[in-house]
């Protein structure tokens, strides 16, 4: 018998699923069943109306002529966002819509894209991509792998924490050693891999969360991880 | 001309021959001695030279090409398995030249990678490219697809006589406005086999029937049973039996007929034109067939999503025992998340016997989450190979894998059965 449903909203997947993103939606999807509840996956694209019922909500990256396609869009649906994420709703934003979720990217060439302020940080593209694989740690969620790919550089203001500190790789920036943001329930990442299949503790944070939400209590199911853990090993002793 | 650099690069590559080493350090001796080396011996082709260049279907469609047009007779210059680097041009280069730099050939047929492609075109104009497609691929390496459609405009600018687009990708078809010096010829589908080859943005997310291409194409690939063909060529449907494997081989023969029919003009002899190309066999890797135990073994190179869930869609797994090789070297690409835009749903029913290779957990991981058994992992492929053919007696296989596992298994396969190993 299912304990319960859980909605997760996919923001934008034909423009803002570059790689792998699919595989963060999937592992909520799978992990939720294993749980013993449900999950219905809807999708929200530009124009589409924003709806009421959402429990998880899940976005990319994208290239930048996607970001282009839903920037007026996600401006549209932005106020919704900041309202629901400072009402605790779990989010998870990865790469792209990372850097949108701050309060804007400025380009190379000097143009300010505005973000729409879920998070409190700023982005400045860079000249030189930051990519490889990286190995991060953080006291909610242990250590963290992953692949990044990005050269927009991001900087956290006062009303984030790091997601994580790096031990292998870039992150945020160059410059200090900070990777992605923590808000509320809201978390935001440069990593693809993708991000939640060899980090579940992550997945089931965003699932406890959400069914919390909707439920009250969340009662876990049995999880066999062994194949993440050993993914996970590997992953580690791979080069940069 | 400059015999002296001709020389010393043949010299170098008969040494490094009999050192049994890498194919491109003659290029490389012969790029720095004489960079004017590869330009001046391509220039005298009576039909020029055609780069082929995209994600996926280089090999085989180059191959089909060279076969088609010697199929008429024409004398064609290519470079061999996998050397798709400009240095890897000059290096087959020297193997075929006279002293004195003389190429005898009627047209060169080239393979190159999209980022050497740009590097070739600005020391070489090619007469004819033909483009096959964008997919998501290697994006360490080239950062986003519209980087790589970027460089693919180059090499159309570059070219001076035709090139031949596949209008069925939208990133391809709309290069045509970037062809400032030569015309454009299209290849493509019909509407009701859009949906079996999905390009990039359709491969996640989009929904619903694909909308028909108004484009003019020369040829069409109009039908596929197994390995039987109908295309659509001047107005007639012609059938054709093939020897490749792969719907995705297919496809690429319409690129590849379209780009013999350019090069021929009114001259081709369509009856030899697909005699051609019913002979051609798999390129290395490419679904290529070999016999281990007595039984079939089939290598299926996946290098990037598209190209692996054509390979799944293009192999019945029934009956079949199947083995998965990822590896994450340079060459394979170092980020695992193109697994996750991979459907493995087809391999539920039958699950996967091994999965080996640097990333075999990525992989088992990716398959769990498709609900897909995997009856085994190690990541030494040497040992799995050796455990995945103990253990599926009397059963024909096959073993999906990236480019730097092949190579891997090839290794492996020489000592027990006749195989082409490259270095």
């Amino acid at each position: 018998m299912s304990k319960g449903s859980i909605h997760i909203l996919q923001l934008y997947p034909r423009e803002m699923n570059i790689y792998g993103d699919w595989g963060n939606v999937l592992v909520l999807k799978q992990r939720l069943a294993w749980h013993g509840y449900d999950a219905v996956i809807s999708e929200h694209n530009a124009g589409d109306s924003f709806p009421d019922d959402a429990d998880l909500i899940i976005g990319g990256g994208g290239q930048d002529s996607g970001q282009l396609v839903i920037q007026e869009d996600l401006q549209a649906i932005g106020p919704r966002l900041r309202g629901l994420a400072e009402d605790g709703q779990p989010m998870l934003a990865i790469c792209g819509l990372y850097q949108l979720f701050g309060r804007f990217f400025k380009t190379v060439d000097g143009t300010v894209i505005p973000g729409i302020g879920v998070l409190d940080l700023e982005t400045h593209g860079g000249k030189e991509r930051l990519i490889g694989n990286v190995v991060a740690t953080s006291g909610e969620f242990g250590e963290i792998h992953g692949y990044e790919n990005h050269s927009g550089q991001t900087f956290l203001g006062a009303g984030v924490t790091p997601l994580a500190t790096v031990t292998k790789g870039e992150g945020n920036n160059a410059r200090d050693n900070h990777e992605g943001a923590r808000h509320h329930n809201v978390v935001a990442s440069y990593l693809h891999g993708s991000l939640l299949p060899k980090n579940p503790a992550i997945a089931d944070f965003l699932i406890r969360t959400a069914v919390e939400r909707k439920y009250g209590t969340f009662e876990p199911g049995e999880v066999d991880d062994t194949l993440a853990d050993l993914a996970r090993r590997h992953a580690g002793s791979r080069p940069r | 001309m400059n015999p002296l650099s001709v020389l010393v690069g043949k010299a170098v590559r008969r040494a490094s021959k009999l050192r049994g080493g890498g194919s491109a350090l003659p290029g490389l001796v012969v790029e720095r001695l004489d960079p004017g080396f590869m330009g001046r011996a391509l220039s005298t082709l009576e039909h020029g030279v055609m780069v082929v260049s995209g994600t996926n279907g280089k090999t085989t469609t180059t191959k089909m090409v060279v076969e088609l047009l010697e199929g008429q007779g024409l004398k064609v210059f290519t470079n061999r398995t996998g050397s798709n680097f400009t240095r890897g041009v000059a290096a087959a280069l020297l193997g075929e030249v006279d002293w004195r730099g003389r190429l005898e050939a009627d047209i060169a047929v080239l393979e190159l990678d999209e980022a050497h492609a740009v590097h070739f075109v600005n020391l070489v104009r090619p007469k004819y490219s033909l483009l096959l497609n964008v997919l998501r691929d290697q994006l360490d390496r080239f950062g986003e697809i519209d980087a790589t459609t970027r460089l693919l405009s180059k090499i159309a600018a570059a070219t001076t006589g035709t090139v031949i687009l596949n209008r069925e990708d939208p990133r391809v078809a709309g290069l045509a406005p970037t062809v400032r010096d030569a015309g454009v010829v299209y290849f493509g589908l019909d509407p009701s086999l859009r949906s079996t080859f999905p390009n990039d943005d359709e491969l996640r997310g989009a929904t619903g029937v694909p909308a028909p291409s108004d484009l003019p194409a020369d040829v069409v690939l109009e039908q596929v049973e197994g390995n039987g063909a109908v295309f659509g060529v001047g107005g007639k449907s012609v059938p054709a039996d093939l020897r490749l494997r792969g719907v995705y081989n297919i496809f690429n023969a319409a690129a590849a007929l379209a780009a013999a029919r350019t090069v021929l003009g009114g001259a081709a002899d369509e009856d030899a034109l697909f005699a051609s190309l019913s002979a051609v066999e798999p390129a290395f890797g490419r679904g290529e067939s070999l016999t281990v135990d007595g039984q079939p073994l089939e290598l299926v190179l996946v290098k990037n999503p598209s190209g692996f869930r054509l390979g799944l869609k293009s192999f019945d797994p029934a009956g079949t025992a199947t083995m998965i090789a990822i590896n994450d070297n340079y060459a394979d690409g170092r980020d695992m998340s193109w697994l996750w835009d991979v459907d493995f749903d087809s391999l539920s029913a039958g699950g996967v016997d091994l999965v080996t290779g640097v990333r075999a957990y990525d992989m088992a991981l990716r398959l769990k989450y498709d609900d897909v058994e995997v009856r085994g992992v190690e990541p030494e492929i040497p040992a799995a190979l050796k455990a995945f053919i103990a253990g599926s007696p009397g059963r024909p296989k096959r073993i999906f894998c990236t480019y730097t596992a092949m190579l891997a298994v090839r290794r492996e396969l020489s000592k027990i059965t006749t195989v082409e190993v490259v270095s």
